[in-house]
């Protein structure tokens, strides 16, 4: 698989990560390499593997619904790059 | 002797011997911050003021009787950690003057424990490096260099090199650090101190920066192995905010350190012979052997087949769940925001996620959407997950004969700033030994163990069973006793 | 169950079948949210309830609520479906400004529930059979309010992280009647069991609606879904005019493309929400935050023991024990509140005439004074009491409609029985003053007797309604039957 600088684009579009067109073929060309190095593990026979996904214990521990977060919006908004009263405030969206 | 070239347990008995304060154990690594920090670079952000106030107060502690098992312990924290009222950046331009209003289970309970905090340390960007080299607050300089070569610099490793460079700079005494593919124990072996990287889920994930949320582990560094042990004691402990958290006790790791070799079977996985790995390498893995061997374990050659696919499979993992924890930098709630005049919505996240990342972080974001977009997903992230349990079942297999596995830490000595920068992939090979011990979630310690021809130090590396790190401590005490280590880096505290 | 005839939208080349399936999510009632200790409250002031997970601040991380999961199983129990227990949490990847993690979690390749079923209950006293396909639980996501300022989206968070259960019905559904069933159906189930409010105006139940148009006996031809219709009535309105702009696409030559459409209830049509379309590529894997949801057998055993009488088993019930008709018993199922009000009229007593009452009466009475049957201005016992009066020939039951008047209109609820007092409405079963009001009547219309006797039976009706008012409604009906029948003949 290669990827041209269509697909860079487009990835790039999803990712939401502004490239300049200049730089396009270059990142295309390095990405390339990563992936074609990534390859080799078509190599490895994984038929009838199970996927691992990390930690090693079985169950997830479930937490009870008990209310003991929240109310703070000062400290959720104080980092704001934008707020108008007590919202973020972001370039208005047009549906 | 300088309180700066104090063991955290020196310094510990000093302290309440009364035979320095707090204070002043305090003061010595300022001091030895604003003398070094300029050209090192090792911490992002010394909060000096933060860390005498911290010493005033286990100063009062230590005079009440009433001392914490780190108390006035002065420590470099990795700005990935985040901490209360203290600004934490993870080495990246995007998170602007984030401020957190919280601080992270890790660090929490070292300052419950009493330890003080000297400051935050550099870091590759967003924990993705492993030169230091993509912090957007400038690359860290290795305290060593090479003989009679004081013109080249050397990179720390990374990505936890400020830390690595602050420990072995003596400018803390200890430092916490993450490892997501080798980011503790690499710049551990390049700065020539010991780091661990426990099992996933010994420590809590709360609080720090995500970078690969199946692999990232915090873990602490030190210049010895027991003072490793004492503060991942410390460190480590169950988290009912983590889900990945283990609901296990935290063993007595300090007392592990004196555990005997007699007995212990030690594996050395012939995979990890690798193509072009350096002969000085190949000579200290032997000697680390002869000196177990010595100290009465036994010696046996395992095989870890999927090896030489661990870091294509890291490679496709890491970004894959990075290219997802990053989306939250988005210019919206925190952190940067880049826009111009009549910018829409998704024109502001491109211009603020564009600058805000630099190139490797956004290379691996490129990657990461990649390899989990439409079409992809299963040639890429399935396959890897599947090698992956290939390679964590390498090690089960490995773990039913053996008690630890002695493989060398990393490839080469530290380089120098700039080298390997052209070509990704020659950078991602700095991670070939550890990286298998994320992907399969195990323990792992790297100890100095010796200096190349250039005089730099080289380190071995000790992984465990998971929740194992007992042993794992007792043979890094072990290699630690006998190759008695004490070269210190040109640039130092005193130095 | 009956056969009734089927739904069609005729073309200009004949006659076409529409297929339907929702997705409806319904949001979970529970205190905290998903995966943070944050309130779900409604109505909060902006930003009140947002922990810091909510917000996707670095190094956050979710930790699973259980009564979420206890209320998705309990859901996927009352939809008589699979219950997995083992599923997986995924993260679907997109940007959002009210999306503040970039990623939904949700569940995608193993949900929590499987296939299961649901019966709706037609007008027309038929039921109907529909597949869920699945039940999964995922997060809201927040509100961006694109009103309040000329240019600014503002950004409130409180919903961000409540839970939500995605339900996919099977494409069933084959009018915009049955739609409207199955909404109501899963409406009823869901409150049954209390693990969602159904409150479509408020947003806790919406749907997204997939239509398609075949010739009947084809294959399914491409769908479009249209989204967040947030009414019973929209959802059946968006079917109709979706159904017939796919037909006119079709019969013009031209082909339905798969797309999003959005419900326009002003002009009654929905268009293409291209905007939503742009490049989708969620890029769904397995939330590394989080561990599969295991789920212990033993639990939801536990679970199962303690979900209340569902509707079906309800109407059943109503039908078996009480011989009501299949209609009758589904309109009183429909809401819990309902059921036990008719319930406790009913225990002890004529369950049909507590039914009729109920369905007749304090239905009609309800919806004039607009009040929901849990602030009934007549309670259940009162009612009941009234019914007891007439059975026991207390009052007539003309009498017991004005009682009834008189307890609605006090808005006191006050017993009947102190009504038939005060107001002297206890009817009169003493024969002797019965046959002075017959004597009476007949003295005074002695030409209708002659007319009666000479063959107009007709008139008997005239007399009873003659005896009654001179004895102002008091008389007992059967008596003054009687006694008329005697003294006529
Ligand atoms: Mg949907
Ligand atoms: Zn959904």
């Amino acid at each position: 698989m290669s990827l041209d600088a269509a697909t860079v684009r487009r990835i790039a579009s999803l990712a939401r990560l502004r490239v300049p067109e200049d730089q396009l073929p270059r990142l295309g060309q390095e990405l390339n390499a990563i992936l074609g190095w990534i390859e080799q593990l078509n190599e490895v026979n994984t038929g009838g593997v199970e996927p691992l996904t990390g930690s090693a214990a079985l169950a997830m521990r479930m937490r009870e619904d008990v209310v003991n977060d929240g109310a703070q919006p000062e400290a959720v908004l104080s980092n704001a790059p934008e707020r108008i009263d007590a919202f973020y405030a972001v370039p208005k969206v047009v549906e | 002797m300088s309180l700066t070239e104090l063991s955290i347990a020196e310094a510990r008995a000093g302290l309440d011997r009364k035979s320095f304060s707090a204070v002043e154990l305090a003061q010595a690594h300022l001091d030895a911050i604003a003398a070094l920090n300029p050209r090192l670079n090792a911490f992002i952000l010394p909060t000096p003021e933060r860390a005498l106030a911290d010493a005033r107060a286990a100063d009062d502690r230590i005079a009440r009787g009433a001392a914490r098992p780190l108390e006035g312990i002065p420590l470099g924290i990795k700005d990935l950690f985040c901490t209360r009222g203290v600004r934490s950046t993870a080495g990246s331009r995007i998170l602007g003057n984030f401020v957190p209003p919280y601080e992270s289970t890790v660090t929490a309970n070292l300052f419950r424990d009493g330890a003080v905090m000297l400051g935050k340390t550099n870091l590759d960007e967003f924990a993705m490096g492993s030169s230091n080299m993509t912090s957007a607050y400038g690359g860290v300089e290795n305290p060593w260099q090479r003989k009679g070569d004081a013109a080249t610099r050397l990179v720390p490793g990374g990505s936890s090199g400020g830390s690595a460079a602050a420990v072995a700079a003596r400018l803390c005494l200890g430092a916490t650090a993450t490892d997501t593919g080798g980011s503790i124990r690499q710049p551990a072996a390049f700065c020539g101190i010991a780091g661990i990287k426990p099992t996933y889920g010994r420590c809590s994930r709360w609080g720090i920066v995500a970078f690969a949320s199946s692999l990232d582990q915090a873990g602490p560094m030190a210049r010895s192995v027991r003072d490793n042990a004492i503060l991942l004691g410390s460190m480590a402990g169950f988290d009912p905010k983590d889900s990945t958290s283990a609901e296990r006790p935290v063993p007595d790791f300090a007392a592990a350190c004196d555990q005997p070799m007699k007995g212990l079977r030690i594996g050395v996985p012939k995979e990890y012979r690798v193509p072009g790995m350096s002969a000085e390498i190949e000579a200290l893995w032997q000697q680390g052997m002869a000196w177990l061997r010595e100290q009465g374990a036994e010696i046996r050659e395992i095989s870890l087949p999927h090896t030489k696919y661990a870091l294509p499979t890291y490679y496709i993992v890491a970004p894959a769940e990075a290219s997802s924890n990053l989306a939250r930098y988005d210019g919206v709630r925190y952190g940067l925001r880049v826009i111009e005049p009549g910018d829409s919505l998704d024109e502001m996240y491109e211009r603020t996620r564009g600058e805000g990342f630099g190139a490797e972080v956004r290379r691996r974001i490129l990657i990461g959407t990649y390899v989990l977009s439409a079409g992809y997903y299963d040639a890429y992230y399935l396959k890897a997950q599947k090698v992956r349990a290939l390679i964590a079942r390498d090690f089960e297999r490995a773990f039913a004969d053996v008690d630890a596995i002695l493989t060398p830490t990393a490839p080469s000595a530290a380089f120098g700033m700039g080298e390997k920068m052209d070509d990704p992939v020659t950078m991602y090979l700095n991670d070939v030994f550890t990286v298998t011990a994320n992907l399969a979630g195990l323990p792992g310690l790297s100890v100095p163990a010796g200096l190349s021809a250039e005089g730099l130090p080289l380190g071995l590396q000790v992984v465990g069973r998971a929740f194992d790190e007992e042993t794992v401590f007792a043979v890094g005490a072990a290699i630690e006793r006998a190759a008695g280590f004490t070269a210190r880096p040109v640039l130092r505290a005193g130095g | 169950m009956s056969e009734a005839k089927p739904y069609r939208v005729s073309g200009d080349t004949g006659e076409w079948e529409v297929v339907i399936g929702l997705e409806v999510h319904a949001q979970v009632i529970s205190n905290a949210k998903l995966f943070s200790g944050a309130a779900t409250a409604f109505g909060a002031e902006p930003n009140t309830q947002v922990s810091f997970v909510d917000a996707a601040f670095p190094g956050m991380l979710p930790v699973i609520n259980r009564e979420c999961v206890a209320q998705a199983v309990r859901t996927g129990l009352g939809l008589n479906a699979e219950i997995n227990l083992v599923s997986v949490f995924d993260r679907k990847n997109y940007f959002y400004a009210d999306l503040p993690a970039g990623y939904q979690i949700s569940q995608y390749s193993r949900p929590v529930v499987g296939k299961g079923t649901i019966l709706l209950d037609m007008p027309d006293g038929t039921t109907r059979e529909v597949g869920i396909t699945r039940l999964h639980l995922e997060q809201d996501a927040g509100k961006s309010l694109h009103d309040q300022h000329p240019a600014k989206s503002l950004i409130d968070l409180n919903r961000a992280g409540v839970a939500l259960m995605e339900i996919v019905s099977e494409p069933d559904m084959r009018s915009p009647e049955e739609a409207g069933a199955y909404l109501r159906k899963l409406r009823t189930i869901l409150r049954y069991l209390g693990t969602c409010d159904g409150n479509m105006e408020e947003g806790s139940m919406r749907c997204d609606v997939n239509v398609s148009v075949r010739k009947p006996g084809e294959g399914f031809r491409t769908r479009c879904e249209v989204k967040n219709v947030n009414s019973v009535r929209f959802v059946m309105q968006a079917i109709e005019v979706e159904a017939l702009r796919q037909v006119r696409v079709w019969e013009e030559g031209g082909a339905v493309e798969q797309e999003t459409r959005l419900y326009d209830a002003n002009k009654g049509q929905t268009r293409s929400m291209r905007s939503k379309e742009h490049a989708h590529d969620y890029r769904y894997f397995p939330d590394p935050d989080l561990l599969p949801l295991v789920l212990d057998p033993a639990w939801v055993e536990e679970l199962k023991r303690g979900l209340p009488e569902l509707p079906d088993a309800r109407k059943a019930r109503y039908m078996r024990d009480f011989g009501l008709s299949a209609y009758d018993a589904g309109v009183l199922v429909l809401e819990q509140e309902t059921a036990a009000y008719y319930e406790a009229v009913a225990k002890g007593r004529d369950a049909k005439l507590a039914a009729n009452w109920v369905m007749g009466d304090l239905f009609a009475a309800l919806n004039k004074t607009g009040r929901s049957i849990e602030n009934s201005p007549v309670s259940a016992g009162n009612l009941g009491r009234l019914l007891d009066l007439m059975a026991d020939n207390t009052i007539s039951g003309r009498i017991a409609k004005q009682v009834f008047e008189t307890m609605i209109e006090a808005g006191t609820d006050p017993d009947p029985a102190a009504i038939v007092e005060a107001e002297g409405l206890r009817q009169v079963t003493d024969t002797g003053a019965i046959e002075a009001a017959v004597d009476a009547v007949m003295a005074k219309n002695a030409d209708k007797v002659a007319e009666y006797r000479s063959g107009k039976d007709k008139l008997f009706g005239f007399f009873v309604g003659q005896v009654m008012k001179a004895m102002a409604g008091k008389g007992n009906p059967a008596l003054v039957n009687d006694v008329l029948k005697k003294k006529l003949s």
